[in-house]
């Protein structure tokens, strides 16, 4: 398999997230598509070391593993916490910090 | 780098500092100590300074010390220099010796005061101040004294400044200043354009040469006349003569040590020894010394004769203190610099003696000053009143007493003059005349004021009767010093007339100490002197006479029958000639009105309602539009994030594009070169293709190529253009036509 097509994955994987994190409504949606992205990012990583040999790209994939479930931890946390104060999830209504 | 001249101002500075910073935490014992030993212990250098270096300090033109150079401008070089000469020298130990004392006397006159500390950082400040400003080897640095010592002249004369009128007589005092201050400034400025040098020795070392300062300016009239003329206003302020007297008076609502101290000692003789210090650009324009020597003169009998009317204690020594600066601008102004500088030396003693007997009898009549409730202080107060007693026929012109001398040395200056050329020289005449009528209306209103406080019954109530009490040791103490001087002082300058009687020769110890720093002393001849001598004493007791008629033993019938003859003439002079009334309405109010129309046009209207209007709007339009976008949304900021990127992405990573493409053809010779935005080009590979054959003729990193045509024809150039850091590739064609 010729190394651009992980590339093309990895975009359209990419972009797939992005749609997601900017239009879903539900927060558990979003964190979601982040995670999406964050899986794109690391396949484009790896698709580079290895097209170029290069073997950081390998150690950057596994932290962005370890930041992503960190990222998630606190992410659902913070999902449980507005649910107990809203008793929803929907992220049109947290706009509490606005202006 | 140490200078032992820069401890004599800085150790009363750093004393000011000290007090200012920690004085509220000390007991009034170590503040007075404080204060105290920092101006005494300047007094110790200068004495140390005068006297062990005197062969140097009197002969050789001073000790000159640079401390470092300030600030260096081009051709400007602004150094603090301090030169110790005999006329900064004498000048220093009258400042730090009747600084020492008063400042000692302010012990038991301020001793119930709450601001102790706050009033003896003053004191030390002013002192530093001065210091500095005698000796002050440059303009800028004379000048930082000078309003170092306005300053503190401000800040004493409003010391009480709960009282409303307190405060306003310092705002007085200080804008007054101000407008001395311009001419001071303006003064300095011609100097330097003329000599192009702050340094005083430079300055006066241009002036002897005479070319520099002798050049004509404006009016016909030369540098040395213009710049003596500003000068002189900046003395004219500090100094309360004519024009600008009216702040002087007004500065007794400070405490009466300060009046001795600042307002009759030492400050306000600072213009006198400016006009002393630039005496050799005044030698250069006689005009400018008349100037000087009239005004000085008119002052001299207008402010005696406001004297004649007032009832408040410290308003005729006042009136007298504004009197005596006339004598010694008349003194320095009719060239007779060292003879006005001896004036200047004995009146620091008189009148601080004067001033210091007022606080006491202050101080003892529960703090009235009304001379009309006083008399009969005689007897309760024997230390004070032998001290006033002194001090008030020294003023006087008394034989044997210390202003006696001076001021004969001054009335013979005036008429033994030669400084003036033939067109100017009635003013040494008519000053002396005027001065000897001022003398006589001194020694009047002096008497008047003898008479009134301490002859005859008292009119006091008995509540404040019961209370008259001699002052402390700690205040009497001074007193009796300066009466020593007042009575002592006046035999540094014995004329020479006098000297030969004792089988001496030659000039006075004084004039010889001066003579390097403002010339020789004016040869005076003998009979004038004489004469001078007999005119002045016999109207000294005639002036006393005439006051014992009025008012020995208290108001006498005479004086009642004055009063009720020209009422309106001794209502016209108690309120000073209304002049007070006059620059109220000339400048005063239309200044005022000036400044609320300015206040309403500009501030109001114009900062208020249009500047901070119109941005106030564009800041609430701005911040509406921004509102908009801070919705508080996350998916919203991520959205415009993302587009952000995007956009940022485009710019760095889009294909090259060349905006304009120059062919040249010079016979079957191609030239292409690419126009190219420069932040790029460095990271570009071109690729020529002249013949369209689809492999590249030329290619490197230059955005430009030749090619030589086989033969006339119309060609494509394909040109690739390629960024190695993003991969992308553009291809731009054109024609390249090669005619036969």
């Amino acid at each position: 398999m010729p190394g651009y097509l992980y590339i093309l994955v990895s975009l359209a994987l990419f972009f797939i997230g992005m749609t997601g994190v900017l239009l879903r409504r539900n927060a558990l949606f979003v964190l979601m598509s982040v995670e999406l992205q964050l899986g794109a990012g690391s396949l484009a990583l790896l698709a580079f070391a290895r097209g170029l040999g290069d073997q950081k790209g390998h150690v950057v994939a596994f932290f962005v593993m370890a930041l992503a479930a960190a990222e998630a931890a606190v992410g659902l946390a913070i999902v449980v916490s507005v649910y107990r104060a809203r008793k929803k999830i929907d992220l049109d209504g947290v706009n509490q910090l606005r202006n | 780098m140490f200078s032992r001249l820069l401890l004599i101002p800085l150790l009363p500075l750093l004393g000011a500092a000290y007090l200012m910073l920690a004085g509220q935490r000390h007991t009034r014992s170590v503040v007075q100590t404080i204060a105290i030993l920092a101006v005494f212990a300047s007094c110790v250098i200068s004495l140390d300074a005068f006297f062990v270096g005197l062969p140097a300090v009197v002969h050789e033109g001073g000790i000159s010390e640079l401390v470092y150079t300030w600030f260096a401008a081009g051709s400007v070089e602004v150094d603090l220099a301090l030169r110790m000469d005999s006329l900064s020298g004498l000048m220093c130990l009258v400042v730090t010796s009747i600084g020492t004392l008063i400042h000692f006397y302010s012990i038991g006159y301020m001793a119930h005061d709450e601001d102790y500390a706050r009033f003896f950082a003053y004191m030390n400040l002013f002192c530093g101040a001065m210091l500095l400003l005698v000796l002050g080897d440059t303009l800028p640095v004379l000048f930082i004294g000078w309003e170092g010592v306005g300053l503190s002249s401000y800040l004493l004369i409003g010391f009480w400044y709960k009282e409303h009128a307190n405060a306003s007589a310092g705002r007085k005092a200080f804008i007054t200043n101000r407008i001395g201050d311009f001419g001071f400034l303006i003064g300095m400025f011609l100097l330097f354009r003329a000599t192009g040098s702050l340094d005083i020795p430079v300055i006066l070392g241009a002036a002897q040469d005479g070319s520099a300062l002798s050049a004509p300016l404006w009016l016909g009239q030369s540098v040395a006349f213009w710049a003596g003329v500003f000068l002189f206003l900046g003395a004219a302020g500090k100094s309360a003569q004519i024009p600008l007297y009216v702040w002087l008076p007004d500065a007794m609502a400070g405490p009466t040590p300060v009046s001795a101290l600042i307002h009759a000692a030492t400050m306000v003789t600072a213009g006198v020894y400016l006009v002393a210090r630039m005496s050799a650009v005044y030698l250069l324009a006689p005009a400018a010394l008349a100037i000087v020597a009239l005004v000085g003169a008119l002052t001299a009998l207008f402010a005696a004769l406001i004297g004649f009317a007032q009832n408040d204690f410290k308003r005729v020594l006042a009136y007298s203190t504004v009197s005596q600066l006339g004598f010694m601008f008349a003194g320095v102004g009719t060239a007779n610099f060292a003879g006005g500088i001896f004036h200047l030396f004995t009146h620091a003693f008189f009148k601080a003696g004067l001033f210091l007997c007022a606080g006491s009898v202050m101080h003892a009549m529960s703090g009235l000053g009304d001379i009309t409730k006083m008399g009969g202080l005689g007897k309760r107060l024997p230390w004070t009143t032998r001290v006033f007693q002194i001090c008030w026929l020294s003023i006087c012109g008394v034989p044997i007493f210390s202003g006696f001398f001076s001021k004969d040395a001054l009335l013979g200056g005036a008429f033994g003059t030669e400084a003036y050329g033939h067109g100017l020289a009635w003013v040494g005449p008519l000053v002396g005349v005027i001065l000897l009528v001022a003398a006589l209306g001194t020694a009047f209103y002096m008497s008047r004021l003898y008479f009134l406080v301490f002859s005859g019954p008292c009119r006091a109530d008995e509540q404040t009767q019961h209370h008259i009490h001699e002052s402390p040791v700690s205040m009497v103490f001074p007193l009796v010093v300066l009466a020593a001087g007042a009575l002592f002082a006046g035999f540094a300058g014995v004329p020479p007339a006098l000297r030969e009687l004792f089988g001496k020769h030659g000039e006075s110890t004084l004039a010889v100490w001066l003579e390097p720093a403002v010339g020789a002393p004016l040869a005076v001849a003998h009979r004038t002197e004489w004469i001078v001598m007999g005119i002045s004493t016999a109207l000294a007791l005639v002036g006393i006479g005439f006051g014992y008629f009025f008012y020995g033993g208290g108001y006498r019938a005479p004086a009642h029958a004055f009063a009720r003859k020209l009422p309106r003439l001794v209502a016209l002079v108690r309120d000073k000639f209304r002049v007070d009334e006059i620059y109220d309405a000339i400048l005063v109010r239309p200044l005022q009105a000036l400044c609320r129309i300015t206040f309403l046009v500009v501030d109001r209207v114009l900062v208020d309602k249009i500047l901070v209007g119109i941005w106030a709007f564009v800041a609430d339009v701005g911040g509406r539009a921004c509102r908009f976008i801070q919705a508080g949304d996350v998916q919203r900021y991520l959205a415009v994030f993302a587009i952000g990127l995007a956009a940022l992405v485009w710019v760095a990573a889009r294909p090259a594009a060349p905006k304009e493409i120059q062919v040249v053809v010079t016979g079957r010779h191609a030239k292409v070169t690419l126009v190219d935005d420069e932040a790029r080009s460095g990271n570009l590979q071109y690729r020529f293709d002249f013949d369209g054959d689809g492999v590249p003729d030329r290619e490197g990193k230059t955005a430009s190529a030749s090619w030589i045509y086989g033969g006339p024809a119309r060609y494509t150039v394909a040109i690739t253009i390629e960024d190695a850091r993003w991969h992308t590739r553009r291809v731009v064609e054109r024609d390249v036509e090669v005619r036969p």
